[in-house]
C-alpha cells in the first residue's frame, strides 16, 4: 500500500529524522492559513501517491499567504499519473545546501533488507545509479544482526562527506529502525538535505507499507491510499476478493493468481478480450456465488468463462457456488467451463446434474468456444 | 526440495480444517506422516497420529525429516523458527500473506542452521506415485502420473493445469516443486531447476513462471548451461505492468520483471517459451525427441 508524502513522513518524525514543519491543506483557504501560520515562505506540494510531482508542476513554492492561495488554487484539481490532486502538503520552505538519497527495502536478491544511499540526491538518482555505480552505495543486511552504527558508517566512508558523515550515518540507523518498526516495503528519503544552518531535515519521503504487513500494522494502514477502485472493484474488495476489471467483454472467473492471469493470456492469445481479473483461490474458494455475481454486473460482459484447475482451492465447493448463483441469477449470457484438479470428478457431476452441461475437456477449447460466443454477441472483432 | 516416500513428515497445524483434510489425503497417497503440532492439543492424537506441543518436542518424541506448515500468516515466523532450532531441515510453508519481514527473519534463521524452506505461499511439492506435501491434487491420475518431467511453478493452480497438460500428452513427471507466489522465497526458480538438473530421474524440465520479481532472468542464466531440454510459461502477458516502487526498486529492478523481459532471456538461453499451457506436450516432444 503506496503512502501519500504527508502521511509518510510522520513515520519519519518518530525515528528521530528531522521534517519540516508543514500541514496539509485541501483548500485554497487552507492553504493560504498554512502559509500565514509558518510566517516564511512555503512550498505547496500535491499530494498524490505517485512519483514525478515536481515534474507535472505538482510542487511549487509561495513567497506568501497571498501567493499560497493562489498557487494552491492552481495545484488543487490537477491530474498527476492518474490521481486527481485534492490534498496539499504546505511546508515552510528550506535553503537547501546539499541534497542526499537514503532508501531501505525488501530485497529480493539477497532476501533481506537492502539500505542505499547517495550523496547526489535529488531528482536525477536512477541515472546516477546508472552512470556512478560507485556513488550509490548498498549494503545487504543480515536482519537477524540488524543495521547499527558502524555499519553505517562504513557505507558512508570515501564519500567526502566531512561534518554531514555522522548525522548522515545516524540517520540511516534511525531509517533502518521506521522500516522494520513499520513493516515497510519500501522507505526512501529523497532529498535528505543539508541546511544552510547544517541540520539534516527529510524533505520528501516515500513509503510503500508491505500489504502482507497490514493484518498487524492496521491503524497505520488507515492513513495509506488504497489503489483508486471502481465500483464493480469496491464491492471485490469487501468482499475479500480480488477483482479486476478491464475493457473486454469475456468475463472471466478462475481459481489461483497464476491460472486467471493464465486464462486472460489464453483469451487474448486467441483473440478475445477478458472483461475482468477475478480469483477465487486461496482462501476464498468457498465464495464463488459472490464472486459469479461480480462477474455478471458488468454491463459489458456477454458470455463467461470459468476455469478452475483445483490445488488447495476444491473445484467441486467452486462450482457448487458458481451454480447456486446460477440459480438465483438466472444469467441469459453463455457460458464455458474448463474444470480440473482437486474434486474435479463431483464437480463434473454437479454441472452434469444441476446444469446440464459437460466441461470443455481443455482450457484452450473453454476459451475458444467463449470468444466465438462473445463474437455472436457482436463483441470482440 | 524433492520429497521422497521415505521422508518422514510433521504437520505443524494439523488439527486445522485444512491442515486435517490435507493430511489425510497426504497419508491416503502415501505420504509418511508421523506426527503433528499444535500446543493446545498437545498429547492427544489426530489423523492417526501423536500431537505435540512443539516441533522441538516432535523431533524428540517421533523424529521427522520434513515439516510442512498448516499455521495462520502471523504465527508463522515463530512456527519455522520452532522446526529449525528443533533440527528439521526441510521446511515447506503453504500459509499466504505471511509478512515479509517475518519471511527475510525465517529465511536468516534457515540459512544459519543450515535449512531449505520451500514458499511461502507454495502449494507444496509432489513425487507422484510416492508422496506429496502441501495441497497438491497428486491423487487426481488424470494430472500426477510417474514420470520423468519436472515442473517448477510459483503458482499452484496454474502449476496443476501444466500438470494436467503432461498426461495428457503421454508423459508424466518426476518431481513438482511449487515455489510459491511470494516476492521473497526460500525457493527459488533457479535453485529448484538446479536440483532438477541435478535429479537422475529427471530428463526435463518445464517452468511456470510469473510476471514480477527476476526469477525467471535469473534462471535463464542456469538454463543457459543445462544439457537437459527446459521449456517455459509465463503468466501476465496480458496483465497491466505492475506498480513501479520508487526509485530504489527501479534501481534494484533494472529493466526486468515484465514478461517480455522474462521471454527474451529465456528465449536467449534456448528454452522455448509457450503461448498456452497447452502447447507443453508439443514442445516436450519436439525437445526430448
Amino acid at each position: 500500500m503506496n503512502f501519500e508524502e504527508h502521511a509518510a513522513k510522520p513515520l519519519l518524525q518518530a525515528a528521530g529524522i528531522a521534517i519540516p514543519r508543514g500541514r496539509v491543506a485541501r483548500s485554497a483557504d487552507e492553504a493560504e492559513a498554512a502559509a500565514a501560520q509558518f510566517a516564511v515562505p512555503v512550498v505547496v506540494k500535491a499530494q498524490v501517491p505517485a512519483g514525478k510531482r515536481g515534474k507535472a508542476g505538482g510542487i511549487r513554492t509561495a513567497d506568501d499567504p497571498q501567493a499560497a492561495r493562489e498557487t494552491a488554487r492552481a495545484i488543487l484539481g490537477m491530474e498527476i499519473a492518474g490521481h486527481r490532486v485534492a490534498a496539499l502538503l504546505v511546508e515552510e520552505r528550506a535553503a537547501i545546501a546539499a541534497e542526499y538519497y537514503a532508501a531501505v527495502l525488501n530485497d529480493p536478491a539477497s532476501k533481506g533488507p537492502l539500505v542505499m544511499v547517495s550523496p547526489d540526491g535529488g531528482m536525477n538518482v536512477e541515472e546516477i545509479a546508472a552512470s556512478m555505480p560507485e556513488r550509490l552505495r548498498q549494503t545487504r543486511v543480515d536482519i537477524l544482526e540488524g543495521f547499527g552504527l558502524d555499519a553505517a558508517r562504513a557505507m558512508l566512508g570515501g564519500l567526502g562527506l566531512g561534518s554531514d558523515e555522522e548525522p548522515l550515518a545516524e540517520t540511516l540507523v534511525a531509517l533502518y529502525r521506521a522500516y522494520r518498526e513499520n513493516d515497510a516495503e519500501l522507505l526512501e528519503v529523497n532529498p535528505l538535505a543539508r541546511l544552510a544552518d547544517g541540520r539534516l531535515v527529510a524533505l520528501d519521503c516515500k513509503f510503500v507499507l508491505d500489504d502482507s504487513g497490514i493484518q498487524r500494522q492496521e491503524a497505520l494502514a488507515q492513513a495509506g491510499s488504497p489503489e483508486p477502485l471502481t465500483a464493480l472493484e469496491a464491492r471485490g474488495q469487501a468482499l475479500g476478493l480480488k477483482y479486476i476489471e478491464l475493457d473486454g467483454d469475456i468475463g472471466v472467473l478462475g481459481n489461483g493468481a497464476g491460472l486467471t492471469m493464465t486464462t486472460m493470456d489464453v483469451i487474448a492469445h486467441h483473440g478475445g478480450r477478458p472483461a475482468n481479473f477475478l480469483e477465487i483461490g486461496g482462501a476464498a474458494y468457498t465464495k464463488a456465488t459472490p464472486a459469479l455475481e461480480l462477474v455478471l454486473d458488468n454491463p459489458k460482459v456477454t458470455c463467461l468463462a470459468v476455469n478452475f484447475c483445483g490445488a488447495f482451492a476444491r473445484t467441486d465447493v467452486m462450482i457448487a457456488g458458481v451454480i447456486d448463483a446460477w440459480e438465483a441469477l438466472k444469467p441469459t449470457v453463455p457460458v464455458f467451463f474448463s474444470v480440473h484438479g482437486t474434486g474435479s470428478a463431483e464437480a463434473r457431476a454437479i454441472l452434469r446434474e444441476r446444469l446440464g452441461v459437460r466441461p470443455h475437456e481443455t482450457m484452450d477449447e473453454a476459451i475458444v468456444a467463449s470468444i466465438a460466443a462473445a463474437r455472436d454477441a457482436g463483441g470482440s472483432p | 526440495m524433492i520429497v521422497r516416500g521415505a521422508d518422514r513428515v510433521l504437520v505443524q497445524g494439523i488439527t486445522g480444517r485444512q491442515g486435517t483434510y490435507w493430511a489425510e489425503r497426504m497419508q491416503a497417497y502415501g505420504t509418511r506422516i508421523v506426527a503433528g503440532v499444535n500446543p493446545k492439543k498437545a498429547g492427544t492424537r489426530h489423523c492417526g497420529v501423536p500431537v505435540y506441543a512443539s516441533a522441538g518436542e516432535a523431533m524428540r518424541e517421533a523424529g521427522f525429516d520434513v515439516s510442512v506448515l498448516f499455521i495462520p500468516p502471523l504465527g508463522v515466523k515463530a512456527a519455522a523458527q520452532d522446526a529449525i532450532e528443533a533440527g528439521c531441515r526441510r521446511l515447506v510453508i503453504l500459509t499466504e500473506h505471511v509478512p515479509v519481514q517475518d519471511v527475510m527473519g525465517l529465511l536468516a534463521i534457515a540459512r544459519a542452521n543450515g535449512a531449505a524452506v520451500v514458499g511461502p505461499n507454495t502449494a507444496g511439492l509432489v513425487t507422484p506415485g510416492a508422496c506429496f506435501v502441501g495441497f497438491m491434487p497428486a491423487f487426481e491420475a488424470a494430472i500426477f502420473r510417474p514420470g520423468r518431467v519436472g515442473v517448477i511453478s510459483r503458482s499452484g493452480s496454474l502449476g496443476t493445469l501444466i500438470c494436467l497438460n503432461l498426461v495428457q500428452a503421454g508423459f508424466g513427471q518426476s518431481a513438482f516443486i511449487g515455489i510459491g507466489g511470494d516476492p521473497i522465497v526460500g525457493t527459488t526458480t533457479r535453485d529448484a531447476l538446479g536440483m532438477l538438473d541435478a535429479d537422475e530421474r529427471t530428463d526435463a524440465v518445464v517452468v511456470v513462471g510469473e510476471i514480477g520479481g527476476t526469477m525467471e532472468e535469473d534462471a535463464a542464466d542456469y538454463a543457459r548451461a543445462m544439457q537437459k531440454p527446459v521449456v517455459a510459461f509465463i503468466a501476465g502477458a496480458a496483465s497491466p505492468a505492475g506498480k513501479k516502487m520508487g526509485h530504489a526498486g527501479a534501481i534494484v529492478m533494472g529493466d526486468k520483471g515484465t514478461y517480455a523481459s522474462k521471454r527474451r532471456a529465456l528465449e536467449a538461453a534456448g528454452v522455448e517459451v509457450l503461448d498456452t499451457p497447452s502447447g507443453v506436450g508439443r514442445a516436450l516432444h519436439a525437445a526430448l525427441g
